[in-house]
């Protein structure tokens, strides 16, 4: 967790986005000009959906197009984005792969469809530790003290995906992040297929390793109740463009786009900050 | 998911379902137009047989024993087989006898099978487990095996080919479409109709069975490969086409034993059937790639 | 998963039922009468009457129907009209060369089919993908008689590299007898040590082998590379690349073997289809399988012995469908919880 004093921007800044524009033949579905998460802290972008809010935060991985194979071609992207100091636009498929996991890590909307159904929670923590170069006894010490972390029993690595509920597999992707030593965690809808209450869980989860790693996270959401009690920051998208952004007590208390307001009082008793803290 | 980048495999599929043969038809890929390109030269060819073939006389019972065994020549493209008969002629109408005999099989095949199907699924229930079991029991048996048995019953010719194939594939129609069908009856408008008060025929024939059509025809075209290869062995086995029907499978069983020293005799014949093979199922896989996109 | 297990089995005993009926049928509509088929065209009518009381052909119908169930399950099969055999040992000789030439054919399908299917899905798209998916569909086009034909031309009559025709060498029953216990040739022969027959069999096994796994390997490249394609569009491949895998990776150790399922079941479609197809093989090399036994009964219009072939190979095909079932939970732990 200390690499990201190594990287070359300094001052802990793990994401930078300047002039993101992604294209799929002419139409733009996702323009950013300008998004930076540091080290620590949580930002948000909310949106309903098609708003470009997913496109971007798997922009910041290499991921857009990824199953591009099904019908959809000539993504286009352009701009500048730096994660963890390695420029994604321009960097090989190796590069991209050295920094995916290990140093930015995605936790995706339905927490048992992002895990291999054939495959026990344990045996693809211990590839994937493999695949960066932790193995042995190494590999077990760290994947039992990330599972801890979240808050599981390690005993749950021996299950299969289909065997733990919703909120157990959601906390295990964070917890596979954890193992991996990432600095920032991308999280796309990460409790909207959860009950409230496991989602108040992950949250928590997510809040104490901010709070106590120092842990980044860049938060993609439709949900502002969830958004404002986490969120340091916050992007308002629509229609694959930012309409609003800043700090999101700011953001919140006084919304200055149409848009932003619209959505803000569509939230019944939105917990204000200051009541919470 | 909230962006539109990125279409899953099972969500794609359902809207290409809903989508009419016509307007999913304007946008197919090289590979089927490649497949339906050569298809259709071979159904050119088989219909203008009798004015294309050089020697049409051959497509029958001509003989002309002084000319036995010619290697192929400028007279004789495909060279001309044991009884002097010009290969190249009795290929052309040899394509007449396999694309009748894929035609007629799809056709029954497919017409029972779709009705039964259609039915089924949109019945659901014990009808469905009924028609079900029955299929499962047809489908044990593998197409060219019933077809053997059958084609013991019934005297070898070529309708009792068509017959014996037909009884053995409509079963993949019935499943194909009593699935299709059963979820196109938990549509909405299929809902509406059927508060409307029409009746349950009508709602089957009207609105079940045209938007379950897709996928059926897809696979009639991929079939077809399958049913000319099924058929071509029923005559090689002598249980179809007799002389002096030009027959593709027939001519290489009455070629086979000249193969080492005659091999125009067999060779063209089999290439008739791979190619026509090979052009239903490059319209199939292209049509099929297509619709799962 | 036991009652899954009971239902599963009710409805495949429910299919065997359905397969004997429907035979039943068929064989009851052969032309001609079978009787004199049995006793001969010179036969007395007393003869005749006997042979038809043997057969039980004067009872109703369903009286018949039941007289034949009731012999099958006790493992009366018949007589063979042509061999004077019952019908069940000339199976039980013929099935087993059948099931070594099916068995090495859908060894290399499996071997050759998945591998392909592997490499057309990452290369999706590209040359790679289009030449295998081209290759396969012309496997799959393949009319197998003419396949066989042309390669035992080209490599045996003309190049002499294999074979003409049969199962082994018979002349080495004289030099190095086989002790049988299977009839599947090469297993006895490998069992008992015995390489000469073994190194024939397996020399006799190429041509007819190669010749009947294009089919299989055809459309199981093509599944595996369409299941492949599939699997590495979910979501946990997405999670698995995000994980830091390549796409090799994640088609070969990730998605590979949720892809299988599919695969798997399709084998055992392939396995009662390739037998049949086999048939065609079998008259091309002259082996010694049910393919022979099968067309030498077609001639002679020989019933029982089409019904033994008809009800064993449906009642494999039904078998090779339960054990895949069974096997999907092996593969794919959420079948296990049905």
């Amino acid at each position: 967790m200390s690499r990201a004093e190594e990287s070359p921007m300094g001052n802990g800044t793990l994401i930078r986005i300047r002039g993101l524009v992604v294209r799929i033949g002419d139409r733009v579905i996702a323009s950013v000009p300008e998004l930076d998460v540091g080290s620590g802290e949580c930002v948000a972008i909310v949106g309903e959906s098609g708003s470009g809010k997913t496109t971007t935060l798997l922009a910041a991985l290499g991921l857009v197009g990824d199953v591009s194979d099904l019908g959809v071609r000539g993504v286009d992207i352009s701009g500048e984005i730096t994660v963890c100091g390695v420029d994604v636009v321009a960097a090989g498929p190796g590069e991209l792969r050295g920094i995916r996991g290990s140093r930015a890590a995605l936790v995706m909307q339905s927490p048992q469809a992002a895990l291999n159904p054939t495959m026990r929670l344990g045996t693809l923590m211990r590839r994937a530790l493999a695949r960066h170069g932790v193995k042995g006894a190494a590999a077990r010490s760290r994947a039992e003290e990330a599972v801890k972390a979240v808050l599981l029993d390690p005993e749950i690595m021996r299950r299969y995906p289909h065997q733990v509920s919703g909120g157990q597999a959601q906390r295990f992707a964070i917890a596979l992040a954890l193992a991996l030593g990432a600095e920032i965690v991308l999280a796309d809808e990460p409790t909207s297929a959860l009950d409230v209450t496991v989602q108040a869980e992950v949250v928590a989860v997510l809040r104490r390793l901010r709070d106590e790693r120092g842990l980044a996270v860049l938060l993609v959401s439709h949900d502002l109740a969830l958004v404002s009690t986490i969120a340091d920051r916050v992007l308002v998208m629509r229609d694959g463009a930012v309409v609003e952004s800043g700090p999101a007590a700011e953001l919140f208390d006084r919304p200055r786009d149409a848009y932003t307001r619209e959505l803000v009082a569509a939230v019944p008793a939105l917990p204000s900050r200051e009541e919470e803290r | 998911m909230t962006a539109p980048v990125v279409p899953d495999a099972a969500g794609a599929a359902t809207p290409a379902l809903r989508r009419t043969p016509l307007r999913w038809l304007v946008g197919v890929d090289r590979l089927a137009v490649a497949g339906a390109a050569l298809l259709a030269l071979i159904v050119l060819a088989a219909l203008l047989a009798p004015w294309i073939a050089p020697h049409p006389e051959d497509g029958g019972s001509a003989t002309h024993p002084l000319e036995a065994l010619l290697p192929p020549s400028a007279e004789h493209w495909f060279g001309t087989d044991q009884v002097g008969r010009d290969v190249l002629s009795r290929v052309l109408y040899g394509a007449r006898t396999s694309l009748l005999i894929a035609v007629a099989v799809l056709a029954i095949s497919g017409g029972v099978g779709v009705v039964l199907g259609v039915v089924a699924g949109y019945a659901g229930g014990w009808v469905r487990d009924v028609i079900m079991r029955v299929t499962d029991v047809f489908l044990a048996f593998p197409a060219l095996l019933l077809s053997l048995a059958l084609a013991v019953v019934l005297q070898p010719s070529v309708t009792t080919v068509i017959v014996a194939i037909a009884v053995t594939w409509w079963p993949w129609y019935a499943r194909l479409t009593a699935s299709v069908a059963a979820s196109v009856a938990t549509r909405a408008f299929v809902d509406s109709a059927r508060c409307l008060g029409v009746p349950a025929p009508l709602i089957v024939f009207r609105h079940v069975l045209p938007n379950s059509l897709t996928p059926v025809l897809v696979q009639l075209s991929l079939d077809g490969g399958g049913v000319i290869l099924t058929a071509a062995a029923l005559s090689y086995l002598g249980l179809g086409a007799h002389e002096p029907t030009s027959e593709w499978g027939l001519m290489v069983q009455q070629g086979q034993s000249l193969f080492t020293t005659n091999w125009w005799v067999v060779t063209f014949p089999g290439l008739a059937i791979l190619i026509t093979a090979f052009a239903f199922n490059v319209l199939g896989e292209g049509l099929r790639a297509r619709l799962t996109r | 998963m036991s009652r899954y297990l009971i239902r599963r089995l009710g409805q495949a005993a429910l299919v065997v039922a359905g397969v004997v009926t429907l035979t039943f049928v068929i064989m009851r509509l052969v032309p001609g009468d079978p009787a004199v088929a049995y006793a001969g065209p010179r036969a007395s009518p007393a003869e005749l009457a006997a042979a038809r009381q043997r057969f039980g052909l004067d009872d109703p119908l369903p009286v018949q129907l039941w007289n034949y169930v009731r012999d099958l399950v006790t493992g009366d099969w018949g007589v063979s009209l042509h061999t004077r055999r019952p019908v069940r040992d000339d199976l039980f000789l013929a099935f087993p060369a059948s099931l070594e030439l099916v068995a090495a054919a859908l060894v290399i399908a499996v071997a050759a089919g998945i591998p392909l299917g592997v490499a057309a899905a990452r290369h999706k798209g590209r040359l790679p993908d289009l030449s295998i998916r081209l290759s396969s569909m012309l496997a799959v086009s393949v009319p197998v008689f003419w396949m066989a034909l042309a390669l035992q031309t080209i490599f045996s009559s003309g190049l002499g590299w294999f074979p003409i025709a049969g199962e082994y060498d018979t002349g080495l029953d004289q030099t190095s007898p086989l002790r049988v216990y299977t009839n599947i040739t090469a297993v006895d022969a490998l069992f008992t040590g015995n390489w000469p027959i073994l190194t024939s069999t397996l020399h006799h096994l190429v041509l007819p082998a190669l010749v009947l796994a294009a089919y299989p390997t055809g459309v199981i490249a093509q599944m595996t590379r369409a299941a492949l394609i599939e699997e590495s569009a979910r979501d946990h491949a997405r999670m698995e690349r995000a994980l830091g895998f390549g796409e090799t990776a994640v088609l070969t150790r990730f998605a590979l073997r949720p892809a299988l399922n599919p695969v798997l079941s399709l084998i055992a479609l392939v396995f009662a289809y390739s037998i049949v197809n086999g048939f065609l093989v079998e008259a091309v090399f002259n082996w010694p399988g049910l393919g022979r036994y099968a067309t030498d009964s077609i001639r002679t219009l020989d019933t029982p012995s089409i019904a033994g072939v008809t009800l064993l190979v449906a009642a494999l095909y039904v078998l090779a469908n339960l054990a895949v079932d069974l096997l999907q939970g092996v593969i794919d732990p959420r079948a296990r919880a049905r």
